[in-house]
């Protein structure tokens, strides 16, 4: 190697280095700019807010990531500014090649060690967060295995069907109804489950999202500590009104819930007393869904309506007086 | 002509096709079920009449053998359609001619009357909250509208009955119950409206087929401004 050889390495080496200080330095203040305006500013707004213990932490886990990401991509936003600003080929200086890459063991150590903490950082950190606070407000399945430590949870039955979700409380007697309504300050335990094919219960403010399986008691745990309207979608596609799935429910206050569920319980009884017993699945078919005739008494029966068309094939008795602008056919 | 002007004017006719072929199609596709006018010259104050029949199968069209709702249109023809534009914050009296089989429901919750004016809704001329479709006809369909809280159940006919309907639009020598029922309806919007009963009979669940199909046992109310 000639002296002047090594000399243009030197050169282009303590270029390399203030190419390094300057990118560290612009990426240090840029980090410490994001990270406190992540963590003061943007935290407190990010989906799906803290309406229960769930949500507040999935709310959690956005941030964490949030803080772990904005440093890298600020590094490559800063190291894509800088090339374009500070590797321009000069105007009017002939176009020559640049100086061979050759691998830098240094480098590539601290490139695959870095990024591989990182990913498997989150790994970790996002399983744990997944399963441990008593399942994160997804579902678990019929038999969960993180449970809330109280045992005091309110059971609430969400009942999926083809294409709405009634909801049914069996500490109250089982009255269904179509809307939801939780007392706030309470651990909530929702029972999933379907009618026909599979739907998703998806309380977005609650942060919880669980499948509606026919013939499965899918269970998923939160605790409610806001006041507020919930949205409730279906987010699993189950036919041509699936996106219509949807309703609205609410946080009330443990006495305004108590007063709603008393007066449910008693305005609904006599229809709770034609619903099936409760139970934590149903089998449709098993009560004959989809017709059948019961020879029974009809309570509605009406001789003029259901008799006097039988004298012939069309009928010369209308049982009702046709008006002309209701003439059929 | 240079050739960029020909590559250009190629280039213009070609758009213009491809638009003028999706506007065919969506022209095509958007044409049936043909909208049911209850708006136009609709004189505000006076309440909407909203009459309507279920059969138990259409007896025409692509499907004949499928369950289907119609609706009297306003110049007094039956309309094989389920989207029906109504004037907003207006009463709208609704008839139903029912002229199905019933069975029970699926889910019982759907038996019970709610969202209509009065709580009640009158069956051949009983006033009724609540339907016990285990017992007697049994439910044939509802007239549900989950976004305004409707929900109404149609009790069916007795199916040993020997003039059960077969060809829509039905008459009135055909078995048959008669419904009424009144709701407001709220501000603009296009409300979806669905039989709750899977009765799609022959398809995954019975919610196939009519149950899955726009002009069958599921719509729109496409309220407006009148
Ligand atoms: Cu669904
Ligand atoms: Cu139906």
């Amino acid at each position: 190697m000639t002296s002047e050889e090594t000399a243009d390495r030197i050169e282009r080496r303590r270029e390399g280095l203030s190419h390094w200080k300057w990118l560290t330095g612009v990426w240090l203040i840029l980090t410490a700019i994001i990270e406190p305006v992540i963590y003061f500013l943007i935290w407190p707004h990010l989906p799906p807010g803290n309406m229960t213990s769930s949500a507040r932490g999935a709310q959690f886990d956005m941030m964490v990531l949030t803080m772990i990401a904005a440093p890298v991509m600020v590094a490559v936003l800063a190291y894509f500014a800088y090339a374009l600003i500070v590797f321009r080929h000069p105007k009017g200086r002939p176009l020559v090649d640049g100086p061979p890459l050759r691998g830098n063991l240094r480098v590539q150590t601290a490139w695959i060690t870095i990024t591989s903490a990182i990913v498997m950082g989150a790994f970790v950190f996002g399983t744990y967060e997944l399963i441990v606070p008593a399942g994160a407000g997804g579902a678990e399945g019929p038999s969960p295995i993180w449970t809330p430590a109280s045992h005091t949870e309110l059971p609430v039955q969400v009942i999926g069907q083809q294409w709405i979700w009634t909801y049914r409380y069996p500490t109250f007697g089982g009255f269904e109804t179509t809307q939801l309504m939780l007392p706030n300050n309470t651990e909530i335990a929702f029972h999933v489950t379907s009618l026909d094919v599979i739907h998703s219960f998806w309380a977005y403010q609650l942060g919880v999202k669980a499948d509606a399986n026919p013939g499965v008691d899918d269970v998923a745990f939160t605790q409610t500590n806001q006041l507020g309207r919930i949205t409730v979608r279906c987010s699993e596609l189950c036919g041509i009104w699936h996106g219509a799935m949807y309703g609205y429910g609410e946080v009330v206050s443990p006495s305004a819930f108590e007063t709603w569920a008393k007066a449910m319980e008693r305005r609904l009884a006599p229809a709770t007393r034609l619903l099936p017993p409760f139970a934590w699945t149903y089998t449709p078919s098993a009560n004959g869904a989809g017709g059948g005739y019961y020879p029974q008494t009809d309570p509605y029966y009406d001789k003029t309506l259901y008799d006097q068309g039988r004298s012939g094939p069309e009928g010369n008795l209308p049982a009702l007086r046709v008006e002309k602008s209701q003439r059929v056919g | 002509m240079p050739k960029a002007a020909r590559l250009a004017l190629a280039l213009g006719i070609f758009v213009v096709a491809v638009a003028l072929a999706v506007i065919g199609a969506m022209a095509y596709l958007r044409s049936n079920p043909p909208n049911v006018d209850y708006a136009a010259g609709h004189q505000s104050g006076q309440p909407v009449h909203l009459t309507i029949q279920t059969v138990g199968q259409i007896g025409f069209g692509a499907h004949p053998s499928w369950v289907s709702y119609l609706a009297l249109a306003p110049d007094g023809r039956w309309v094989h359609s389920t989207l029906w534009q109504l004037p907003a914050h207006t009463l709208v009296d609704v008839t139903v001619y029912e002229y199905d089989t019933g069975g029970p429901l699926r889910n019982q919750v759907f038996g019970s009357v709610s969202g209509v004016i009065g709580d009640d809704y009158v069956l051949n001329g009983k006033p009724v909250r609540l339907l016990d479709s285990n017992s007697g006809n049994g439910v044939a369909h509802t007239f549900s509208v989950p976004a305004l809280g409707i929900n109404v159940p149609l009790w069916g006919v007795p199916s040993s009955a020997k003039n059960i309907c077969a060809h829509a639009p039905c008459s009135f020598s055909s078995v048959h119950n008669v419904i009424t029922f009144s709701f407001r309806t709220p501000g603009p919007g296009q409300y979806h409206w669905q039989c709750l009963i899977p009765c799609g009979a022959g398809f995954l669940d019975g919610n196939g087929g009519p149950m899955q199909s726009i002009g069958y046992m599921g719509g729109f109310l496409k309220v407006v401004d009148a």
